[in-house]
């Protein structure tokens, strides 16, 4: 399994044992801005990113020279992937709790470079999605 | 990749890219509002993330990767599975743009759909869950 692989799989393990957590805090009766965290990590951080990991090891082959399509690409959706959404969990409780330019501003942040993980994602395994 | 599979899968990579930017719209709106209406998009986030992502997806690696027959149909009654593709999508663009028109049934016949797909699916698929060499010993 390729290093890009394993480090997509172990980060979504990782989402999912804090998603837990934050399951845990919810169910104390923390519930400022934590639901749509608790959520995002598990079906972003842990099943999506899962996927993203599994996608790039074991989908049909890009070509000889780039069997797995561009690796920095790859490297660039995890990084947006995991950066976004650490913003997220971050700025979304401040923004519920007490709403300001800060917290606001790292949310739209955190929304544009999450969309850019996941087009930059489509954009290299379009065409590994192919016909054998 | 068999060219069922690689249907299914290129549609669940659309409907996460357009799952994406609904969701990149709503938290943007969470953080600095800029158009309140975009709320309405809520539901349309979810069912392209849920059903045309999570669910499609995994239709199509399953249709592409589970044990098949030694037989000359090795992937089971192909024809049932692509019916399976083309209920479950027409079920997801239903209940999408259910929220914009006004027939109040889109939303229920939609979910009929979706529900008749992954019942079909289950039919279609149900015998090649099974021990990799099991067509030998039967």
């Amino acid at each position: 399994m390729p290093l890009l692989a394993r480090t997509f799989i172990k980060t979504a393990m990782v989402c999912l044992a804090l998603a837990l957590i934050f399951g845990i805090l919810l169910a104390s009766g923390l519930t400022n801005g934590l639901f749509p965290v608790y959520i995002h990590l598990l079906v972003f951080g842990w099943l999506t990113q899962l996927i993203f990991g599994v996608v790039f090891w074991m989908f049909p082959k890009f070509s000889v020279e780039k069997p797995r399509g561009s690796e920095t690409l790859g490297w660039w959706t995890y990084a947006l992937l995991n950066i976004g959404l650490l913003l997220r969990a971050i700025a979304e409780p401040m923004q519920s709790t007490q709403a300001n330019p800060i917290s606001g501003w790292m949310l739209v942040l955190s929304a544009i470079i999450q969309f850019l993980a996941g087009s930059l994602f489509v954009v290299n395994s379009w065409g590994r999605v192919k016909e054998k | 990749m068999p060219r069922l599979s690689v249907w299914f899968v290129r549609a669940s990579m659309i409907y996460l890219l357009l799952g994406f930017l609904i969701g990149a719209l709503l938290l943007a709106q969470k953080g600095i509002p800029f158009y309140a209406p975009v709320w309405y998009l809520f539901p349309l986030h979810m069912e392209f993330l849920l059903v045309g992502w999570l669910i499609q997806l995994a239709m199509g690696i399953a249709f592409w990767i589970v044990p098949r027959f030694r037989s000359d149909q090795p992937r089971g009654n192909v024809n049932l599975v692509w019916g399976v593709l083309v209920l479950l999508n027409m079920g997801i663009v239903m209940v999408a743009i259910h929220p914009f028109i006004s027939v109040g049934w889109f939303s229920l016949a939609g979910r009929f759909l979706e529900i008749s797909s992954a019942l079909l699916f289950v039919l279609a698929l149900w015998k090649r869950v099974k021990p990799m060499d099991a067509d030998n010993r039967a």
